[in-house]
């Protein structure tokens, strides 16, 4: 179905559709077998600009917004989630540190992000905190022009591969969640390692590693923003990367599908084939529904995005001020209870998609000749990373609880 | 650097179908696209761009719906797009086709000078291979055919490596020149979404024979030296036998049997 989209968000379906089939599909097994990060799709991508699709062209970029960067990462998933990830997670990397960043930083990060040169990882996530973001461990102590960072993050997507990791830290321990802040470190950076690979249910061609601190040496210059803010950007970047989640998700129930009806009509019982059987047809019938409906929440929620996203950007670029600014400035909406209600009904939706297209196609679907067993490991992962489905509840029950109470006794 | 790269639209490959009567191609109505080997020509062209700086020109000769594959190749990342159509050129055999490239080649080169001009190393309707080193030699310019590889592409020359029956070779050969080039050279991209963009908006420059200043006599079916007197689709013959028997033993002593007969054994 058509959601009215523009004619850039247009060529990225198509070019994204393209890239898909004739270059993804051949590599997806293969990758996800051997559970290694794809050097070949990574040039692919950055010939076909897919690191740039939502960065302005003054910095290289496509020029498109939130809405190109979920269409991509619907399209790319559709095929394979895994792969998918390569410029997803650098896009999830990147939006605290375009959002917060200053002039100067933006000019100092961005042609390489837009261009693919550079990859970009998010780290977050702790051995102690992950939901409860406030529990961070992670200590970025100033020394001088420095920051001396110490901690562990785990569940690091695009783990080792990625050159910047925007990482949350406490700049001032003893002030709790008020005290975190987000800083950029760069791989090499002395004291940087990396630990332990997880070894993954799905998405296994996407490295997920545990970064190390030891006494990292950061320059004062990688600090986003302002001290003490790290949990406001955070969450202005949960609530722009999870449609992008959500999108991820309906693509995967798209490609599910996409295997599942063909399989259906071909395939023959008792004389016919089995889609000619109410029940099943029934079933594919529902599931498609519930997709076309997870898509219509993911598009509607980022064309508004956009429409306070890109004027932001050009204000931002012709102020020389931050995005982050400017939004606040034309008091940009909280996107909060709507990117969560996305993400929830869309990862939902891919899970129980994938698991009905096992159950629809049978024996064949649960052997690892037929890409279906790969569509539901990948679905879980939507339903966790970037908030599990019972944080998106907490986020959504806590915005209702607030409206309503605004509206006084 | 400036790079021409020639392109051709051709069927689609699974859909070359030959017309009894006249032996030729049945081009009307096929579905077509870039011809597959000028895919690699392109991304070679592009790719060096990529790495050295400069622009990659397209040139097709062809009808007017041939401009499709010059805007597709905008959005694979040429820059320019020239298109050679006129009836003269209509029925023009490698000779006469080669020739007019090269009038166009020459025209484009007057604009901003040519260092390289790159070319499939053939195509898939008709197969010959001609195209590349018949322009080199209208053009007077050094030839390279069935290149896998450039190895290095400097101020005034490039190295690259040919493929040969029995191994490779390596030249390096001075600009302008012409290179012809093998499939295992590189893996063409897939159209981005700016090129997409930029191959809607893209002007292509067309010229006629004229145009060019090329010479009417050495163009078109009436004038170039190929005749095709017969194109056809080879028959298949099946000519296997079945052996029949009751076990894999009765089997085996037939085959046996079977191959003495014919004095294969």
């Amino acid at each position: 179905m058509d959601y009215a989209i523009n004619e850039l968000e247009q060529e990225v379906l198509n070019a994204t559709r393209e890239l898909a089939q004739k270059k993804l599909k051949p590599l997806r097994a293969e990758m996800d077998a051997k559970e290694e990060f794809s050097y070949e799709m990574l040039e692919e991508y950055r010939k076909s600009g897919m690191f740039g699709l939502w960065l302005p062209e003054e910095y290289g970029g496509l020029g498109g917004g939130i809405t190109c960067l979920a269409m991509a990462f619907e399209e790319l998933s559709r095929v394979c989630a895994g792969l998918a990830l390569t410029p997803g997670t650098t896009a999830l990397g990147a939006i605290p540190m375009y959002l917060a960043a200053t002039k100067e930083q933006r000019e100092r990060w961005c042609y390489d992000l837009a261009s693919g040169k550079k990859l970009w990882a998010f780290a977050l996530t702790e051995p102690e905190a992950g939901s409860d973001a406030t529990a961070l461990k992670t200590t970025a102590i100033k020394d001088g022009d420095f920051y001396v960072v110490n901690g562990t993050k785990h569940f690091i997507s695009t783990g080792k591969e990625a050159d910047f990791y925007t990482v949350a830290v406490n700049t001032n321990p003893a002030r709790g969640a008020r005290g975190i802040s987000l800083l950029v470190i760069e791989k090499g950076t002395p004291g940087f390692t990396f630990g332990k690979k997880e070894q993954k249910m799905g998405i296994r061609t996407n490295p997920t590693y545990e970064l190390i601190f030891e006494n990292v040496r950061v320059p004062k210059e990688n600090l986003l923003g302002s001290e003490g803010r790290g949990l406001l950007y955070l969450q202005e970047t949960l609530d722009y990367s999870r449609p992008g989640v959500a999108a991820q998700a309906v693509g995967i129930a798209q490609g599910a599908l996409d295997e599942t009806i063909p399989y259906l009509r071909t395939r023959k019982q008792f004389g016919q084939p089995i889609i000619t059987f109410q029940a099943l047809a029934h079933k594919v019938a529902e599931l498609a529904a519930k997709t076309e409906a997870g898509r219509a929440l993911v598009y509607s929620i980022t064309h508004r995005m956009d429409a306070e996203f890109l004027p932001a950007v050009k204000e931002a670029l012709k102020n020389g001020t931050s995005v982050h600014d400017e939004l606040k400035k034309i008091k940009g909406g909280r996107w909060t209870k709507y990117s969560a209600e996305a993400k929830l009904f869309c990862s939902n939706t891919a899970m129980e998609v994938a698991d009905e297209c096992v159950t629809l196609c049978g024996g064949i679907a649960y052997t690892r000749e037929f890409p279906l067993e790969k569509y539901m490991r990948d679905a879980k992962i939507t339903q966790i990373y970037e908030g599990t489905v019972h944080i998106q509840k907490n986020e959504i029950a806590t915005a209702l609880i607030k409206e309503y109470a605004s509206q006084g006794e | 650097m400036h790079i021409v790269a020639c392109v051709k639209q051709t069927p689609k490959s699974d859909n070359v179908k030959i017309d009894p009567q006249t032996g030729c191609l049945i081009r009307s109505g096929a579905a077509s696209d870039i011809n597959p080997f000028d895919e690699y020509a392109l991304e070679e062209a592009v790719t060096l761009k990529e790495q050295l700086g400069g622009t990659v020109s397209v040139i097709t000769m062809g009808p007017p719906q041939a401009e499709a594959v010059l805007k597709d190749s905008i959005a694979r990342g040429a820059d320019a797009a020239y298109q050679l159509g006129d009836m003269a050129f209509a029925g023009s055999d490698t000779w006469s086709t080669s020739y007019a490239l090269s009038k166009g080649i020459e025209k484009i080169a007057a604009q901003n000078p040519v260092d390289l001009v790159i070319c499939g190393k053939q195509t898939n309707d008709s197969d010959t291979g001609h195209i590349g080193p018949q322009i080199s030699a209208w053009l007077g310019w050094p030839n390279a055919a069935f290149v896998k590889k450039v190895v290095k592409a400097g101020e005034k020359s490039v190295v690259v490596e040919r493929l040969t029956e029995d191994g490779t070779d390596v030249l390096e050969i001075p600009y302008p020149c012409v290179l012809s080039v093998v499939k295992e050279i590189n893996k063409p991209r897939v159209k981005s979404p700016k090129g997409r963009i930029l191959a809607k908006r893209a002007q292509v420059t067309k010229w006629t024979a004229d145009d060019v200043g090329a010479d009417k006599s050495k163009l078109g079916i009436k004038n170039c030296p190929t005749n095709v007197v017969k194109s056809f689709v080879p028959k298949r013959e099946v000519c296997a036998v079945t052996v029949e028997g009751a076990n894999g033993k009765e089997k085996a002593a037939k085959l046996v049997e079977l191959l003495k007969e014919n004095k294969y054994i």
